[in-house]
């Protein structure tokens, strides 16, 4: 550890975060050509949670030459100290500046973050905008679900690598070792990437605008391609699973062996990115799962492995899986968690053995309050199957129970938003009719998100509720929510209005962005560091009008800021879908039939969902 | 709860920063990774059992530290330290493990060494300093508790054995201080700088556990 460092760790709080030295982590002392700095713009406990970051540290270091290295957002305390002491950002394996590495890569799950990208640009002493770092080296590269959207950090990112980074990371290291071995230039290199699948060069593309600030055409230069494909993996039984991977010595978010069963997901709600940017589905074998989970526990230590995929329980093989894992679980103390349980195919008899000892309560995620905007919004959950599982689960014990809903969903109606109060009450019912110890109370607690529409989906179109009619739902449901054992809690509008202006923003926005991070914006993602003023003020010196990015409806035939990457999936089913949420009907999911969305072009060898 | 078994280890480098409670959850995910079977609490949540006995502050390094745990197959003792540490992340090694022969309440005083830093010089005047202010009859310093918020206490009774020297810009200080009853932080001993010659409040210091001590000041294993 460098000695300047030494001196301010003693100042800051969890210091643990800022040291490496972590089991597991990778230091290569001799032969490394080519230098990638991993970044994850929150902090380390959230960054260190996350499974993405984990399978490219193991994929990159299994390069020969190649040392990866993470990077996470220091808490404000600790950027103060080391902009104080001159300390710029630093990757924690070798504790040298991230400045002069080869590739910087961010992981961009969530645009709340954002301002920490640039915040973390700056802390290492580089320019924030692409233009003004004229070198290859470092090159700037992001991926992650935010990127299916790439525009608003288009300024300061020279390569969006849209997709799953398992085989396009790796090959675009490559790329660059070629590309420095033989002098060529950043501009050089980029345009040379620009001719491959998977990669979007913004510096190549410009953004024409009508009068009325929609977009006019969007110019590929030099004969980039007018639409990039993101790239996938095509067999997950071969994808790289990190099984010794780094155990923390503090504690974090997700503190736990973390076991991908499949990517995509067979359902198709509305709403939601991950439901349709990670099409197609694409499965790992029960086997080698089994095989990996245990791997995997025994090299971390871990006692607990929690099963995450989109869907959970959509997993065919479930069963068999939890045997496998269990019968090695079980004798060693090691507990199994199966997060996003959904009500309409929950096996009461699974949870029962897999939370054999403890009874945490029961989580589900209705989204909307009736039928009829369930269906709109295609989440095929119906009342009665969520009341039978909560039934089974009350009289099984369980006096818990979690209610997850979204305000502000197309087609709403006052009479969806009081549906959530009525579903919640007849929760609370079921409760008393069927739990043994009913004496001993319920707790229901029911919390509304509101709804960001995002790109790439149905609802890609909408616009978002104000404000002021976000804080009216949030009124009307709260009078209405009338017993003591039903907790309700809600989300910042602010919040949820600068994530839709942020998630559908143009390219413009950038200007916005580097404006709030100018004037201080870090961390938006955290209540304690939000301003909305800040950023009110920075769209105010641009010249630029959040309602438009958040409330606005576009029109079929708009020409998109985000047109330029495509998911697999076409547009016009996207249009297809929304039209029949206007109607309230429902699209059976994959399994019952193939809905044609397109994803499937993208893997071409294999069958989806198989 | 006691325990047949002890371990004697070192905390240095980063793993200074590994607070008290993220160290035990270290320790017990280490032994499953040596794939060493300890004995595991009863109850609702069962967990492999430690316990440390002093508990360091974060960012002071440690020679010395010894936690207690049973190994459910004593003829794996001697393996200890071979399979732990490969499974340990940096800065924490195992020296030792024994079956503990004394309670963890007979340990009574520590040595610790200080390296207090001058960036500008007067390391040795600060030195003189030090030693003139432990040469008087009392040496009032505060010292801020959980319980009981900022008292003050006389560092004179509780810390002997001062060592100083010093170069133009290092003073290197050791002293043996009450381990518990009450625990005496060695950073007392720059508060003692601090709130009687401010001028000489080193620019930083740095803190290591030599040895625990008994009440007779022989070695405690």
């Amino acid at each position: 550890m460098k000695p300047e460092l030494e001196r301010i760790l003693s100042r800051v709080q969890k210091p643990a975060r800022y040291t490496g030295g972590e089991y597991g982590s990778t230091v290569k002392n001799e032969g490394v050509s080519c230098r990638v700095a991993l970044c994850f713009p929150d902090t380390y406990e959230i960054g260190m949670s996350n499974l993405g970051l984990r399978i490219l540290y193991g994929v990159l270091n299994a390069m020969d030459g190649v040392w990866c290295q993470r990077v996470f957002a220091p808490w404000t305390d600790m950027e103060e100290e080391m902009r104080k002491a001159g300390i710029p950002l630093y990757a924690l394996e070798s504790g040298d500046g991230i400045a002069d590495f080869d590739i910087i890569g961010f992981s961009l799950g969530y645009e709340m973050a954002y301002s920490n990208v640039l915040n973390m640009l700056d802390l290492a002493g580089l320019p924030v905008r692409s233009e003004d770092r004229k070198d290859l080296r470092p090159l700037v590269v992001a991926g992650g679900t935010c990127v299916f959207n790439p525009e608003p950090l288009a300024d300061f990112v020279d390569v969006f690598l849209p997709g799953e980074g398992e085989d396009v990371l790796p090959y675009l290291v490559e790329r660059y070792r070629a590309a420095k071995r033989d002098g060529l230039s950043k501009e050089a290199f980029l345009l040379s990437l620009s001719q491959e699948e998977g990669f979007y060069i913004p510096s190549l593309y410009e953004h024409v605008y009508h009068e009325d600030g929609t977009l006019s055409e969007i110019r590929p230069l030099n004969g980039a391609p007018a639409q990039v494909n993101k790239r996938i993996v095509h067999d997950m039984d071969r994808a790289l699973y990190p099984e010794k991977t780094i155990v923390p010595s503090t504690e974090i978010v997700h503190d736990r062996v973390m076991l991908e069963l499949f990517r995509g997901c067979v359902r198709g709600c509305r709403f939601c990115q991950a439901g349709y940017v990670y099409r197609p589905v694409r499965s790992r074998s029960p086997e080698l799962l089994i095989k990996q989970g245990i791997g995997a526990l025994s090299a971390s230590g871990y006692q607990e492995i929690s099963l995450a995929s989109l869907s959970t329980s959509d997993y065919r093989p479930l069963g068999d899986l939890c045997d496998g894992l269990l019968s090695w679980c079980e004798p060693r103390n090691a507990s199994l968690s199966l997060p996003s349980l959904r009500a309409d195919n929950f096996s009461m008899e699974l949870m029962r053995r897999v939370q054999r000892v403890r009874k945490s309560g029961l989580t589900f995620a209705p989204e909307a309050g009736t039928q009829r905007l369930r269906d709109a919004i295609n989440k095929n959950v119906t009342e009665e199957d969520l009341l039978r599982t909560c039934r089974t689960a009350f009289s099984g014990g369980w006096s818990q129970v979690k209610l997850y809903f979204m305000l502000g969903l197309p087609t709403e109606t006052d009479e969806d938003v009081l549906g959530i109060a009525d579903l919640a009450f007849k929760v609370l019912k079921t409760f008393y009719d069927a739990s043994p110890v009913r004496n001993r109370g319920v707790r229901i607690t029911v919390s509304t998100a509101l709804f960001v529409p995002k790109p790439h989906t149905p609802f890609q179109w909408e616009a978002q509720d104000t404000r002021e009619e976000f804080e009216r739902k949030i009124a009307l449901l709260r009078s209405a929510m009338r017993s003591k054992s039903i907790s309700y809690s809600w989300h910042d509008p602010d919040t949820s209005l600068l994530e839709a202006v942020l998630a559908r923003g143009d390219r413009r926005v950038g200007k916005v962005i580097e404006t709030a991070w100018r004037r201080g914006a870090k961390f938006d993602a955290w209540e304690e560091h939000f301003s909305p003023e800040r950023w009110k003020d920075a769209f105010a010196a641009c010249g630029l009008d959040p309602a438009f990015y958040a409330n606005r409806v576009r029109f079929k035939d708009e020409l998109l800021p985000w047109s330029s990457i495509s998911s697999g999936v076409r547009t016009e089913y996207l249009w297809r879908e929304r039209e029949q949420a206007y109607r309230s009907e429902i699209t059976p999911d994959c399994r019952r039939q193939c809905t044609g969305c397109g994803a499937d072009r993208l893997y071409t060898e294999g069958k989806c969902d198989e | 709860m006691n325990s047949k078994h002890r371990l004697l280890f070192c905390k240095e480098g980063t793993a200074k920063y590994i607070s008290h409670l993220d160290l035990m959850r270290t320790m017990q995910r280490a032994f499953l990774r040596a794939e060493l079977p300890i004995r595991h609490t009863e109850g609702f949540n069962p967990h492999a059992f430690v316990s440390v006995a002093l508990p360091l502050p974060v960012g002071h390094a440690s020679r010395c530290e010894l936690m207690d745990f049973e190994l459910l197959d004593e003829s794996l003792l001697e393996d200890v330290p071979s399979r732990m540490n490969p499974v340990l992340p940096e800065g924490l090694r195992v020296l030792e493990a024994y079956v503990s022969q004394r309670p963890f309440k007979e340990l009574a005083y520590l040595r610790s060494r200080l390296e207090l830093f001058y960036d500008r010089g007067g390391a040795e005047e600060a030195g003189r300093a030090l030693r003139e202010l432990f040469s008087r009859e009392t040496l009032p310093v505060t010292k801020t508790s959980k319980r009981k918020g900022e008292i003050q206490i006389d560092l004179i009774p509780l810390v002997r054995d001062l060592e100083v020297s010093a170069d133009k810009t290092v003073l290197t200080v050791t002293a043996i201080h009450l381990a518990q009853n009450p625990t005496v932080n060695p950073e007392l001993l720059v508060s003692a700088l601090s709130e009687n010659v401010p001028d000489f409040v080193p620019d930083f210091a740095s803190y290591l556990r030599l040895e625990p001590l008994d009440e007779a000041l022989s070695l405690f294993r």
